[in-house]
């Protein structure tokens, strides 16, 4: 009964702190922004600005981590499993190393192999999406029953497949992930620029000579954007979670790499005797989703002008 | 024959046709296999001649459309062959797994379909109030939490005060209620995962209905607000819930696999964890084809029941 209530007591006092945390980061970003971003950012909801503040914060904590971060990714500092202290601010983990430096160098690691692999994932099925809507005919055939096979398999399943045969390294994973996940935005890439290639400018636009490149970049792509960037938002979610369960299972980011998933995966045995550290890589996971679901909520809400 | 046991054939074959080129894929991606498995299992220091009598025992030295007939008419007699790891049968070593996982996927279904279904109809009975905010901003934050972190909070809260066992190992010949209580945090953790989903299209199917002219009636005719939504929304929301239920079962059998690693359960899914990381081939294919064969199967089951249920999809003529 006290546990559910601190927990309650915890929750509430988390909630309104992000609230402030909103509030805080829309009044500065509206002060030092140009005046028509600054129009824009003022009507975003709290839950968003948050959001941004919290995509900010992970992005500098990324770049500046080396400078951040007290001991080395890999250094070995001290016993294992040392409480936390002054010197080890959040303990010391399986094999002696710093769980505060590991926690700031997993979020360099796996951001941005998040990031990459999304950024493949999106090259790779935005072009072929494009191209399939605008030739049409054979290519388009093949490329979707292809793709219709590849998602008849569920995702985990079908990446553990894969890395059965290819091998667990970062290389393949990324591999693995992104040919995976650009079968979903192949779906949307080519449903979007679908409902344009139909349109008299595209026709003008080919009449007038423009051959195959141009017409996907310069004419569909503009018009096809936004909601290929609100899905990459979302995308990027997934990519993010799918490399974290992989790391936690052992088949991702290999040690002595740190990494958030397989993290939480070597101190497990900690939250038996009652610790929170191994939650918080756990948890910096879900709070980057959770804040970027929330920025791509309101993109989402603002493009399709949705008011319940 | 009726129209309906058309469709039903229909899309019955659809699913066969898709299971056959989904057996294909699983069994096709290990030839693209750059190297030679015989190699891979043996390691760099075997003699040629133990290298050719593994390729033998293995069926390596047939052509692949042979290799994959013995492959696909064992299966259909429920022979998968031999794991490379123990030389055991396989089929030994999933039977009881298979059913610990159904067990588990099917236990997470029964507490988290009728729970959000309530919980969709409650929050689009009082939309707008701190009931549906608080419900809103709950499940949006909990689709995306990884799975292990919802198993770890859950361990960390209800496990460590030892209302629960944070292992869930269970003993052979262990009574249902046992069962039930031994795994009742994976479930749990289950639940939450996919009830946030499946609460809010429950919801937003309900909602969307609310506009249209024959609910205005009812509510003019002064009906009451609870009777408008089960008796007159649900009946016609019922096909996006189906589906969006079915979708989230079939995802409940990817889940079931972090779940299971967490929690230490004997499933299907823990077996093909280990076997990827002993790169235990045979194995691997084995789970990967009844994963994908439950998927198969219930988005299957989605389409049919989703279209049994809207009267103008079965009378199109």
């Amino acid at each position: 009964m006290v546990a559910t209530l601190r927990f309650t007591l915890w929750l509430a006092v988390a909630v309104v702190a992000a609230a402030v945390l909103g509030w805080l980061f829309r009044a500065v970003l509206t002060r030092i922004a140009p005046a028509n971003a600054a129009r824009l950012l003022r009507s975003a909801p709290l839950s968003a600005s948050f959001g941004m503040a919290v995509i900010v914060f992970y992005l500098l904590v990324a770049i500046l981590a080396p400078t951040i971060a007290p001991f080395g990714e890999r250094e070995v500092v001290g016993a294992q499993f040392m409480p936390a202290s002054s010197e080890f601010l959040l303990g010391t983990d399986n094999l002696g190393r710093d769980m505060f430096s590991r926690l700031i160098f997993g979020v360099r690691n796996t951001v941005s192999i998040a990031f990459i692999t999304t950024a493949l994932a999106f090259a790779v099925g935005a072009v072929l999406g494009l191209l399939a809507a605008t030739v049409s005919g054979w290519i388009d055939q093949l490329l979707s029953r292809v793709v219709d096979v590849l998602m008849a398999i569920p995702a985990l399943i079908f990446q553990l497949l894969l890395l059965t045969i290819v091998g667990t390294s970062i290389i393949n994973m990324i591999l693995v992930i992104a040919l995976i996940d650009s079968t979903r935005v192949f779906r949307l890439a080519r449903a979007v620029a679908m409902n344009i290639v139909v349109m008299d400018y595209i026709e003008a636009a080919k009449l007038r000579g423009e051959g195959l490149w141009r017409l996907i970049i310069r004419e569909i792509m503009p018009n096809a954007a936004a909601p290929l960037v609100a899905e990459f938002g979302l995308r990027f979610c997934f990519v993010f979670l799918s490399i974290s369960a992989l790391s936690f299972l052992g088949l991702g980011i290999q040690p002595p790499t740190a990494d958030l998933g397989s993290m939480v995966r070597d101190n497990a045995t900690l939250i038996t005797f009652g610790e929170v550290t191994p939650l918080l890589p756990a948890g910096a996971i879900a709070l980057l989703t959770v804040a970027v679901n929330f920025v791509v909520d309101w993109m989402l809400h603002r493009a399709s002008g949705l008011k319940e | 024959m009726s129209d309906i046991w058309w469709m039903i054939l229909r899309r019955l074959a659809l699913g066969v046709l898709t299971l056959f080129v989904v057996t294909l894929l699983i069994f096709g991606a290990i030839q693209l296999l750059p190297g030679d498995p015989a190699q891979a299992i043996l390691g760099q220091a075997a003699t040629p001649e133990t290298l050719a009598a593994l390729r033998t025992e293995l069926g390596l030295d047939l052509p692949a459309w042979q290799r994959y007939l013995n492959w696909i008419s064992g299966v259909l007699h429920g022979d998968f062959g031999v794991s490379l790891a123990n030389k055991r049968p396989i089929s030994e070593l999933i039977a009881g797994r298979l059913a610990n996982t159904l067990f588990l996927a099917l236990y997470a279904a029964v507490i988290a379909v009728p729970l959000s279904l309530v919980l969709g109809v409650l929050a689009a009975l009082w939309r707008g109030s701190w009931f549906d905010r608080a419900i809103n901003v709950l499940t949006l934050s909990s689709i995306s939490f990884p799975e292990f972190f919802v198993a770890y909070i859950l361990i960390f809260w209800l496990a460590q005060s030892g209302l629960f066992p944070s292992i869930s190992n269970i003993p052979p010949g262990a009574p249902l209620a046992e069962k039930l209580y031994r795994t009742f945090l994976p479930a749990l953790t289950l639940t939450l995962v996919v009830t946030a989903h499946m609460m809010r299209m429950t919801r937003a199917a309900i909602i969307n209905l609310l506009a249209s002219p024959y609910i205005e009636m009812a509510r003019l005719k002064g009906m009451g607000p609870t009777r408008v939504i089960v008796h007159h929304a649900l009946p016609n929301a019922l096909a996006p819930i189906i589906n969006v239920v079915a979708l989230n079962l079939a995802y409940l059998i990817t889940g079931v696999v972090v779940v299971e690693v967490v929690f230490v359960y004997p499933g299907l899914g823990q077996l093909m964890v280990d076997s990827v990381a002993k790169r235990d081939i045979p194995v691997v294919q084995a789970a990967a084809l009844i994963f994908a064969a439950a998927y198969i199967l219930l988005n299957l089951a989605a389409d049919v029941l989703s279209t049994l249920s809207n009267p103008r999809l079965v009378n199109k003529r």
